[in-house]
């Protein structure tokens, strides 16, 4: 059974690792544009990279 | 590329006769041949095979002084986000941005100008973000870039407003994404504690569960719940009920109780439930909250100026910014900019169109000496103007002011609040009634019974009923170009009963007025003279009789002796002819009586002294005006007519609008204000739809304003939605829409009553499992959602099959 209180330890953390995910792609502004990045990427050359 | 037809433009695919062209590609004009030769020069070609003709038409973009106040330093600062050592970082709204190609014109920038080191386009908000090096290339030489391939800047004072904006969102998301994740966690690690048979099967590892999940709700109260409850604590130290303080008490009951159950392990708890119910209520919220990024609903004048202003000081040009623009200061006006402040010409003549401030159509012709008002456009030659006031104290900025306009506006309480009252109040009677029951049946069921209730019975299924139905009519009317500021503009919509027209720019087409000649036949010499004579002047009228004759005859002729009277008109010897053309009063001045009886703006025409005919000038009404006014009349609104212009065209808006509109001409703003005021203390409520900066105040001060755009939302005054003209026509049905979201949320309520009283079962008989609990809560939550989105949808289709 002690295996199980490690299982959940461990899924939890992988959860709270995507949900670290989450608030860095919202800090670092993923979410605030939801459209342009689709047509950017039909693009054939690479956009520069922020530079910042 | 694709085949196009051979007369339209390679570039903007406007018409075009003239023969510009490189290797086959034709031009309409040598603005777009420019544009196209820089693109090719730097291997921008790709811009043309993303779209079709994709150009923006470069038509008197190439004015240069126009940005010379971005060399001004403080203006700069006001700019440019942040520099750093040979980089600065600015952002501008392009509204031209429409397509796939101009995305990827304006993130190749830096192929054209090395200076620029990266542009980033944000497509909805219509924005670009561009860093830049300002040692390679300045501000103003960037701004000039932009316009120069057709991407002019709105470039305003105080439109920095979206840094505060970006914020809010930021924590409403940080919010959801934690309340998500304690809440999915939860219900996970509930599962065990639901499907076995007792807490003997789970063994030592019920406490890990049960107080993992104690630990993964703790962000959940005091970070995702904490609007609720900061919501709650300010409406009740107003003294007032919201729908969040039932919402905040049942958080807390349910959290209070699970933690008493389970430090006295009689139990789990409903910790799933709760997080569950916060997350969905978060997620309606910022649903409901949906934005349009690119509109501003809340201008005031600052954002209708120009930053900066050229000062003539000691025979020297100088620019400084509008707001350190001082009395006494003499201002240089360049063709097409607006007068920044009040003030007095020194110039020989201006012509002002003035038809933003007042609703005036035609432009007017202005003396030597005569005042000039802050908001008008010079429309002819340089000028030179003395400020006398400044700007903040013009005659336009001191509309602002008025106390009129201080209230707040909308600010009666949502229908959805008194319901969460009367919800509220059944709710503590059901639970007084269950306690005292069972205070004489048995004490030991008093505290879960009366819990349960509070838990079970939370006005939440309101609170999300009403956020995703607002939010589905918000959407849907956004689609069909109706931008509600936000979901208080619809509940203010279904209360209006009188409806307020504007006359210029909203009934009227903007910029669309019509010129045509009637009277005896002219011949074509008669027509060469005449268009000869009239190009002659700058005057706007008389350049329109130039143009309505450039498609008639060619060439021009030599004329003679003109002779330009200002405010009257234009005398000139041409050939064999004497051409005057002017007012009625200055045809009469010399003893030339007009022949005919049209009622209305003209212009007279005399050949030789001998009258001839009118050039009149009508407007353009947009299309289906006169059924949309029928329809809203069937429908039992009352509809008025305000116009800042001359009663010139009563008599077609009488034939256009009916007999029984009460109609006022020549209304300043002020009176506008003034008349929705009048109309608001006799009980009405008014919508007021207007366009110009002259309609601000009454868009401001009625219940609903809608302002008006024709050229993708540049320059709308305040207001609380913006319509796109072309759909002027659909007003009616839009507005039986939004009056339909009230029905819907009835509709939906009534369903999660029906929950309610399940679960009310339960729990009055102290019977309400944390699995009963957490099966009800995420049923009731979803059909919720999902028939609310339905109902909107078969709603919006009923309309849509109707028109």
């Amino acid at each position: 059974m002690g295996v199980i209180v490690i299982l959940i330890i461990v899924s939890v953390l992988v959860a709270g690792g995507f949900l670290l995910a989450f608030i860095w792609s919202v800090k670092t502004g993923q979410m605030e544009d939801d459209y342009t990045p689709s047509i950017r990427i039909l693009f054939e050359e690479v956009i520069k990279e922020e530079t910042k | 590329m694709l085949s196009m037809p051979k007369s339209s433009c390679y570039h903007c695919g406007a018409d075009c006769d003239a023969n510009i062209k490189i290797d086959e590609k034709l031009f309409c004009c040598e603005g777009c041949k420019m544009v196209f030769q820089l693109l090719d020069e730097n291997g921008l070609c790709q811009y043309y095979d993303l779209s079709d003709m994709p150009g923006i038409a470069a038509k008197g973009h190439f004015v240069s002084e126009k940005y010379n106040y971005l060399d001004n330093q403080t203006i700069q600062d006001q700019l440019i986000q942040f520099k750093l050592e040979g980089q600065a970082h600015v952002v501008f709204y392009l509204p031209q941005i429409h397509c796939v190609s101009c995305v990827w014109l304006l993130e190749n920038l830096h192929k054209i100008n090395a200076g620029i080191i990266q542009s980033q386009t944000h497509f909805e908000k219509k924005e670009i973000k561009i860093v830049y090096n300002p040692g390679l290339i300045t501000l103003k030489e960037l701004v000039q870039l932009l316009s120069f391939v057709g991407y002019e800047p709105v470039i305003h004072l105080g439109g920095n407003d979206w840094l505060k904006k970006k914020k809010v969102n930021k924590k409403q998301l940080f919010k959801i994404g934690i309340a998500g994740f304690c809440f999915s966690n939860i219900m996970m690690l509930s599962f065990p504690e639901y499907l076995s048979n007792d807490a003997l099967e789970l063994g030592n590892l019920r406490p890990f569960f049960i107080y993992l999940n104690l630990l993964l709700s703790l962000p959940v109260l005091f970070y995702s719940a904490s609007g609720f409850f900061i919501s709650a604590y300010t409406g009740l130290r107003q003294r007032w009920l919201n729908i969040d303080a039932p919402i905040a008490l049942a958080i807390v009951v349910t959290f209070s109780r699970s933690v008493y159950e389970i430090l006295t392990q009689t139990g789990a708890g409903y910790l799933d439930s709760m997080s569950g119910i916060v997350f969905f209520m978060l997620v309606g919220r910022w649903f409901q909250d949906k934005s349009y990024d690119s509109f501003a609903f809340d201008r005031d004048y600052t954002s209708f100026f120009p930053l900066g202003v050229t000062v003539l000081q000691s025979d020297q040009e100088l620019n400084k910014p509008l707001s350190e623009l001082q009395k006494g200061e003499l201002a240089l006006i360049k063709c097409d900019e607006m007068i920044p402040a009040d003030g007095i010409l020194i110039s020989q003549s201006a012509i002002v169109d003035y038809s933003f401030v007042s609703g005036e159509n035609a432009p007017i012709e202005i003396k030597q000496g005569a005042m000039l008002y802050a908001g008008g456009i010079q429309k002819g030659r340089a000028i030179h103007m003395e400020v006398v006031k400044p700007v903040g104290q013009s005659y336009i900025t001191e509309l602002w002011n008025s106390p009129l306009l201080k209230s707040e506006k909308n600010t009666e309480k949502s229908f959805v609040h008194p319901w969460s009252q009367y919800f509220t109040i059944i709710l503590f009677a059901i639970a007084i009634t269950s306690g005292f029951y069972w205070s004489l049946h048995d004490p030991h069921k008093i505290l879960p019974a009366v819990t349960a209730v509070l838990i079970v019975a939370c006005p939440c299924s309101l609170l999300l009923t009403v956020t995703f139905t607002y939010g589905n009519v918000l959407r849907w009317l956004g689609k069909q170009k109706l931008y509600c500021k936000n979901a208080s503009v619809i509940e203010a919509i279904h209360k209006i009963d009188t409806i307020v027209f504007d006359k210029t720019g909203t009934l009227t087409q903007q910029e669309a007025t019509q010129l045509e000649y009637e009277g005896a036949a002219l011949s074509k010499s008669e027509m060469l003279a005449i268009k000869s004579v009239t190009k002659e002047s700058l005057h706007p009228l008389s350049q329109m009789i130039a143009q309505y004759f450039s498609t008639k005859v060619e060439g021009v002729v030599e004329v003679n002796h003109i002779e330009n009277i200002l405010g009257k008109g234009t005398k000139a010897h041409c050939g064999e002819y004497d051409i005057m053309i002017g007012s009625v009063s200055f045809l009469a001045s010399h003893g030339i009586q007009r022949e005919d009886n049209y009622v209305g703006s003209m212009v007279c025409l005399a050949i030789n002294g001998n009258f001839k005919g009118v050039f009149k000038i009508t407007h353009t009404y947009r299309v289906g005006m006169s059924n949309l006014v029928a329809s809203l009349k069937n429908k039992g609104y009352q509809i008025h007519l305000l116009s800042g212009d001359h009663p010139t065209e009563k008599n077609n808006l009488l034939k256009l609008l009916g007999t029984d509109i009460p109609m006022k001409f020549e209304q300043s703003p002020e009176d506008k204000l003034n008349y929705i005021q009048m109309l608001q203390s006799q009980g009405h409520r008014v919508m007021m739809v207007g366009d110009g900066l002259n309609d601000a105040g009454a868009l401001q001060k009625s219940n609903v304003g809608i302002a008006v755009t024709d050229q993708s939302h540049l320059f709308t005054p305040a207001s609380d939605a913006i319509l796109e003209g072309d759909e002027m026509n659909q007003l009616s049905a839009l507005i039986e829409y939004s009056k339909k979201a009230k029905l819907i949320i009835t509709l939906i309520f009534s369903l999660s009553i029906c929950y309610n009283i399940i679960g009310m079962y339960f729990a009055t008989r102290a019977q309400l499992s944390p699995m009963v609990a957490a099966i009800l809560m995420p049923i009731s939550s979803i059909s919720i959602v999902a028939l609310s989105a339905l109902l909107s949808f078969l709603f919006s289709a009923k309309i849509r099959s109707k028109n």
